[in-house]
């Protein structure tokens, strides 16, 4: 079943990508400007929805409940920002990536290299976490090895890249789209249904349970205090840092360049400001059902094994312990699982030896947490994939929910890898090292950089470096503090210089950068509250190196020269309608 | 001034003014409910949730959707008046 659903779904895009190939520069970097606010909403929201929105985010939710509100928020606000900031301006200025566009108005190549080496920082950290996410729903729901998996998948993505650049980009994304929200959405109302009787889960989430006279957030709410948990419905972080980590969030969503891109597509700038609005309520979609998703299946989570001996554990549970995702050990000899707060194992994630315990279950030779009765290891990218098995569903819709993932995860990775190849053969190649390039040589520069692209990502998925989980939502932080206030600026000042610029877009990546490498790489023993900087984690950390950014342009074009007459011209324009 | 830059200079303010407000709600939704004054509004009761939570949950991203087309429609009329006015 799961092979017929991954198997049609991976022939549509295929199809798709030769029917809509791309002949000219143009068509390659931008679709030809001929793109459909709504078709471009749709693949906007598929490009910027990646495996962390489909697979991981409820997940996280789930665990962290009223402290997810960071993604909820962070992921879907920047939108407004790009919308009302960003998305016109850029759209009026009507070339090909967000480099150019920095080049331009800082008239230096200076500055245009620094956005290229932000932009490939930001997008490759990105497109790492989506090859694991095609890993885990590969070795999971298609029994293949996670390199094979991986392998199909960067050949699918090169295939329609090369082929049909941004255009075949598009229109593939407006097909994966559609597959990913029914796939999100067929299991939500399910569960919803069968947990509160309200078939719209937004609604349901908010509604009594369904034999009982009890509202699910506070039943929720209950369950969690009996055990020691933190209620669901309230926060453990420190105010000042969940302002700073959503604001990061859309700071950086709003400076994300693949995401920018997409409105360098459409016809005019009244287009670009609606396919904004177009995608943010493609994207709202699945954002308001994430939220619900994750108290369901917390909920479900508890209800289904928490007391509940391991021989009697459902199916499930011994699947996804199969493939090392989840690990239990009875540390109070009574044969039943325990949920508890706190990590149950040091360290963290489980290592399997290759025998079983009294009860059947894997045996691991991580110590025991002493400080904490938390029995079980469970992986929080598991549960938006493991919701419909934990729901007792059919299993066509569990294939739904493979196929689902997969269209996530290749969307964002196509769109990623087009970005950084139209920044190499485009500001690389074209405008800064062989300036007198025919368009022919520049659009076989541009496919073969797509080919080595796909293939290094393709080298993360298959040799994932242990960092890559944490490092993508730094991504967002380096976005935020590098590119989002040089484009900002660019619109709205016609003060900044390009020495201001340049040692801004430097200063905000070298100070965010260098937080997030001390607390996470160099000293992760010293990463807590008391050692933080005004109580802001590395997560958050983006929103103040984006405020040095602007201080230091500021400061350091008070003390240069004027921008040109020319410029100050360039800006009026783009400034009109 | 001309009478071009003049019409160019007017629309870039309402622009601005419009773009201003617009972040200010946008501001309020997310981080002043969602956030600061989330535990306030905790203690009102809104249709099972408790408000604070769904701002933070949902109400915030059903507003930011609803700011976008606001703008969407308001800059269209300021397009229109901007463009009648260079024509004339």
């Amino acid at each position: 079943m799961t092979y017929l659903f991954v198997g049609i779904s991976f022939g549509l895009y295929v199809f798709i990508a030769i029917k809509s190939r791309a002949g000219s520069t143009n068509e390659f970097y931008i679709a030809g400007k001929g793109v459909h606010p709504i078709a471009n909403g749709m693949a906007t929201a598929a490009d910027w929805m990646s495996a962390a929105s489909f697979i991981s985010m409820a997940g996280l939710i789930s665990f962290m409940g009223r402290d997810g509100a960071v993604y909820l928020m962070g992921w879907t606000g920047g939108y407004v920002l790009l919308a009302l900031l960003l998305a016109p301006y850029l759209r009026k200025f009507g070339q090909y990536t967000v480099p150019d566009f920095i080049g331009t108005r800082y008239y230096s190549t200076t500055a245009r290299v620094v956005a290229v080496i932000c932009l490939i920082i930001v997008s490759f950290t990105y497109v790492a976490g989506q090859m694991r996410g095609v890993g885990i729903v590969f070795s999971r729901f298609l029994e293949v090895e996670i390199e094979l998996g991986v392998i199909i998948g960067m050949g699918i993505v090169f295939f329609y890249a090369v082929l049909g650049g941004m255009k075949g980009i598009t229109y593939t994304q407006v097909a994966q789209y559609c597959v990913l929200i029914f796939a999100y959405l067929v299991p939500a109302i399910f569960i919803s249904i069968l947990i509160t009787g309200n078939p719209i889960p937004q609604f349901g989430f908010g509604d009594r349970l369904i034999d009982q006279d009890i509202y699910l957030l506070e039943k929720l709410d209950l369950i969690m205090s009996d055990i020691g948990f933190q209620p669901y419905t309230s926060g453990l972080k420190e105010t000042i840092d969940v302002f700073c980590i959503t604001a990061a969030l859309m700071l950086g969503t709003a400076g994300l360049p693949h995401v920018i891109v997409r409105f360098f597509t459409v016809p005019d700038v009244a287009s670009a400001r609606r396919s904004a609005g177009y995608a943010l309520i493609f994207i709202a979609i699945l954002y308001t059902t994430a939220p619900a998703v994750s108290s369901f299946a917390r909920y479900n989570l508890f209800e289904s094994t928490h007391n509940v001996s391991y021989q009697q554990a459902p199916e499930w549970f011994k699947n996804w312990e199969d493939i090392g995702l989840i690990a239990w050990r009875d540390k109070n000899n009574d044969g039943l699982i325990q949920y508890a707060p706190g990590n149950a194992f040091d360290p963290v994630k489980p290592k399997y030896l290759d025998s079983n315990g009294e009860f059947g279950e894997r045996i691991i030779v991580n110590n025991s947490q002493v400080s904490s009765n938390n029995e079980v290891y469970i992986d929080r990218d598991i549960m938006v994939l493991a919701n419909p098995e934990i729901a007792e569903l059919p299993p066509w819709v569990i294939a739904l929910v493979a196929a689902g993932a997969l269209a996530a995860a290749l969307s964002t990775a196509a769109g990623l890898l087009l970005v950084i190849s139209a920044s190499v053969s485009h500001d690389l190649i074209k405008k800064t090292l062989a300036t007198n390039i025919s368009e022919k040589k520049e659009l076989f520069y541009a496919r073969f950089s797509v080919f080595i692209a796909v293939i290094i990502a393709g080298l993360f998925g298959i040799y994932p470096p242990g960092f890559v989980a944490q490092v993508v939502a730094f991504a967002f932080g380096l976005a935020a503090a590098t590119l989002f206030p040089a484009l900002l600026l660019g619109i709205f000042t016609k003060s900044i210089n390009k020495e201001g610029a340049v040692s801004g877009m430097l200063a905000g990546l070298i100070f965010t950068l260098g937080y997030i490498v001390y607390f996470k790489f160099l000293n992760p023993e010293m990463n807590s509250s008391l050692n933080w900087l005004w109580g802001i984690s590395p997560e958050g950390i983006g929103t103040i190196g984006m405020l040095i950014n602007i201080f230091v342009s500021i400061m350091v074009s008070k003390f240069t020269s004027k921008i040109p007459y020319e410029i100050e011209e360039l800006i009026d324009n783009i400034r009109q309608p | 001034m001309s009478n071009r830059s003049k019409n160019i200079d007017r629309y870039w303010k309402k622009n601005i003014q419009i773009v201003s407000i617009l972040l200010l709600i946008w501001f309020l939704a997310s981080f002043g409910f969602g956030i600061i004054f989330a535990n306030n509004l905790d203690e009102i009761s809104f249709f099972g949730f408790k408000l604070g939570f769904w701002f933070a949950q949902q109400g915030s991203i059903l507003i930011f959707v609803a700011i976008i087309f606001v703008y969407i429609g308001l800059m269209k009329n300021l397009d229109h008046q901007f463009n009648k006015d260079r024509d004339d």
